[in-house]
């Protein structure tokens, strides 16, 4: 005895089978990534850098023929403040569609949400914040970082500075762990190479008046002024010394390296030190591309210096979803392991922790209103003097 | 220490005790007159200095000398408060003043809010901090430790006048008779023929416009203003007020200068100035335990 229609319903039913499977895997499913950094306030220009770049190596991958997702990027603005950064990291983590994280440009807020990371289980790689705790402070398989940490910036700092001459310092540093964290391991490399610290001071970063301060230093007498914090009150002392007839070299961190700075002080800028992981964007290995593509899409911001990080953060977890699906887990395992990773800031490896093994450091000074590289400048060949 | 540094901690402190003092005088005339706390008073002087900033922003496109944007700047943003500060008073003051003194409180510590909002948001890129002109001469004379720069003493000096000339308002004219009048007893002062709407109005405008030359002078000494300048200044205004004795004018001026000069004190004392605050604040809880009307309230019994 025979069945025509079931038989019927058979072939009906691996066609349909066959057509579900091919079918899916033509098709693109969208895959949701979060970027998180300061959209707004003093150092939102760092964060729009971040976030555009970012943008850009989601949309170049989506352009790329052969991909097999669709990737959609979700920003979201931490304000560079912990308590709004734990906030919309709950947010993204919270969402199941969103796979994995490209986050923070700020340390103390990267400090704040690496449990919430480790909660949810949500792989994320960090894009600019230094603090070297935030991959070294925890044993969370789910942080990771792509740029250098602030134990390599301020040991190359100190022995610059030592080579040029100076041997007294006065520290002015805001009181997160940013902060905090540069003054620690400025201070170990410095004392490492004889320099002497004359006076230390842990400011709030909100902080307006400095002018206290600063004469206590003028008393001290120093030949440096090393500032351990963010743009905004970096513009804010160098401003201030001025105020008070104080004309010692004035050294920043990476906080510092950004256009803000320069706008902000005006003239005073001027020989102002600063150092920071990496290497300027067009010196990198990919910065030729970036900077192209970068222009070529017509952000309204500038990618400024931490752009091409966020650029290569993105591209890698691009990469490791093409190759072991939108699966957190999965993400978060394939990340552990990476290995001599081509990157547009050099091959990336992750230590046990997470971190980016390049210890590649950048000497800055300002002259005639622009970061221009210590090697390059008027003041390396002898043609201006710091002092 | 230092002859030299000691002029110099003297110098700063002045600068910003004269900044509080400035907001706390409208704290006290606001209290004398009506018992009314205006918690947005420093969101007033806030929208001040970003007023004043806008307006340098229109003469620059007309290269107006410098001299003259200041006048303007100072003119203008101090009649626009002095402005904001009477409308705040008749729409949002006034009608509840029969009502318990806290509904007062809370309107307008949420207009403030809205004030400080409305800045960050449509001011374009408010929520960043703003570069305010160096517009005061930048002229300074070295004395051994002391460099004394024309501006911070130009800033002193035209705060000096400005609560100076409030005081003589008050003591030597009609209306300030009417406003110490009104601080007496309202009732008495309304059966004396004196316009009671109109006196309260003229003493918020008052206080509000001496706000607006606090944050206008602010922006100029740090040459940077932000949207949420105005919260610890408020904060701070009103301790100094209270410290001194709310109600009365000299007591603001002590508060004032006695702020500044704890946290300077806590600047050099404590190897972590951000400590200087709560030093600061923690003398005026003290201080406001031994004498909860204030240092100054209960030696006259006029207040204003």
């Amino acid at each position: 005895m025979t069945f025509p229609i079931l038989r019927r319903l058979k072939v009906l039913f691996v066609f349909g089978l066959c057509f579900f499977i091919f079918g899916c895997s033509e098709q693109s499913d969208t895959v949701k990534i979060t970027f998180i950094g300061p959209l707004t306030g003093g150092v939102s220009a760092g964060g729009l850098g971040g976030r555009n770049s970012a943008d850009l190596a989601i949309s170049l991958r989506n352009q790329l023929p052969g991909t097999k997702y669709e990737y959609e990027l979700v920003p979201l603005d931490d304000e560079c403040k912990p308590n709004i950064g734990v906030q919309v990291a709950t947010k993204a983590a919270a969402d199941k569609d969103i796979v994995a994280g490209v986050t923070h440009y700020c340390s103390a807020v990267a400090m704040g949400t690496v449990d919430v990371y480790h909660k949810f289980g949500l792989p994320v790689i960090v894009w600019g914040a230094v603090l070297p705790d935030i991959t070294y402070g925890n044993n969370h398989k789910e942080i990771h970082r792509v740029n250098g940490t602030m134990i390599n910036q301020n040991s190359v700092a100190a022995e610059f500075m030592i080579e040029q001459g100076f041997s007294s310092w006065a520290v002015i540093h805001d009181t997160t762990d940013y902060g905090k964290g540069h003054f620690k391991y400025f201070e170990k490399a410095l004392l490492e190479q004889n320099g002497s610290i004359l006076g230390t001071f842990g400011v709030n970063p909100d902080q307006q008046d400095f002018t206290a301060e600063l004469t206590k230093i003028k008393a001290l007498n120093p030949e440096v002024i090393y500032f351990g914090g963010l743009a905004p009150t970096g513009v804010r002392i160098r401003a201030q010394m001025d105020k008070l007839g104080m004309t010692q070299v004035f050294q920043g961190t990476s906080g510092i390296v950004s256009d803000a700075f320069i706008d902000g002080v005006g003239d005073l800028a001027e020989g102002v030190l600063a150092f920071r992981e990496g290497a300027p964007t067009e010196k990198l290995p990919g910065g030729k591309m970036f900077i192209q593509a970068y222009e070529a899409r017509g952000f309204n911001e500038p990618a400024e210096a931490y752009g091409a990080f966020a650029f290569a953060a993105t591209d890698l977890i691009i990469d490791v979803i093409e190759k072991v699906g939108p699966d957190r887990n999965l993400i978060r395992d394939e990340l552990n392991v990476t290995q001599e990773h081509e990157s547009i800031v050099g091959p990336v490896t992750f230590d046990s922790y997470g971190q980016n093994t390049i210890a590649l450091i950048t000497k800055y000074v300002i002259q005639d209103g622009s970061w221009v590289l210590w090697e390059d400048s008027e003041y390396a060949l002898g043609n201006r003097s710091l002092k | 220490m230092d002859l030299g540094f000691f002029a110099q901690y003297l110098i700063n402190g002045l600068v910003q005790g004269i900044t509080y003092a400035l907001v706390a005088v409208g704290f006290t005339l606001f209290f004398g007159v009506l018992d009314v706390i205006k918690f947005s008073h420093g969101d007033v002087l806030m929208l001040g200095a970003f007023t004043a900033l806008a307006l340098f922003l229109g003469l620059d496109q007309l290269s107006t000398p410098a001299w003259l944007s200041l006048t303007i700047m100072l003119c203008l943003g101090t009649l626009a408060m002095a402005l904001v500060g009477a409308l705040l008073c008749k729409f949002l003051v006034l009608p509840l003043k029969e009502s318990p003194p806290l509904n007062t409180l809370l309107i307008t510590l949420m207009f403030g809010s809205v004030i400080r909002e409305a800045v960050r948001l449509f001011f374009p890129n408010g929520s960043n901090p703003k570069p305010f002109p160096a517009l005061l001469p930048e002229t300074s004379i070295n004395w051994g430790n002391l460099n004394l720069r024309l501006d911070s003493v130009m800033l002193i000096f035209t705060g000096a006048m400005a609560i100076v000339l409030t005081h003589l308002f008050i003591q030597k004219t009609r209306m300030g008779l009417a406003i110490r009048a009104v601080a007496q007893d309202e009732e008495t002062a309304r059966l004396m023929g004196i316009n009671f709407n109109k006196t309260v109005l003229m003493t918020f405008a008052l206080g509000s416009g001496l706000a607006a030359l606090s944050g206008i002078s602010t922006g100029l000494y740090y040459q940077e203003i932000n949207f949420s300048m105005g919260l610890m200044l408020g904060v701070i205004g009103f301790s100094a007020a209270v410290v001194g004795g709310l109600g009365s004018i000299y007591g603001a001026i002590v508060g004032g200068l006695l702020f500044a000069f704890l946290q300077t004190l806590g600047a050099i004392w404590f190897s972590v100035p951000a400590y200087k605050d709560v030093f600061a604040f923690t003398v005026i809880i003290m201080l406001m335990a031994w004498r909860p009307t204030g240092l100054l309230a209960d030696r006259s019994s006029e207040r204003v």
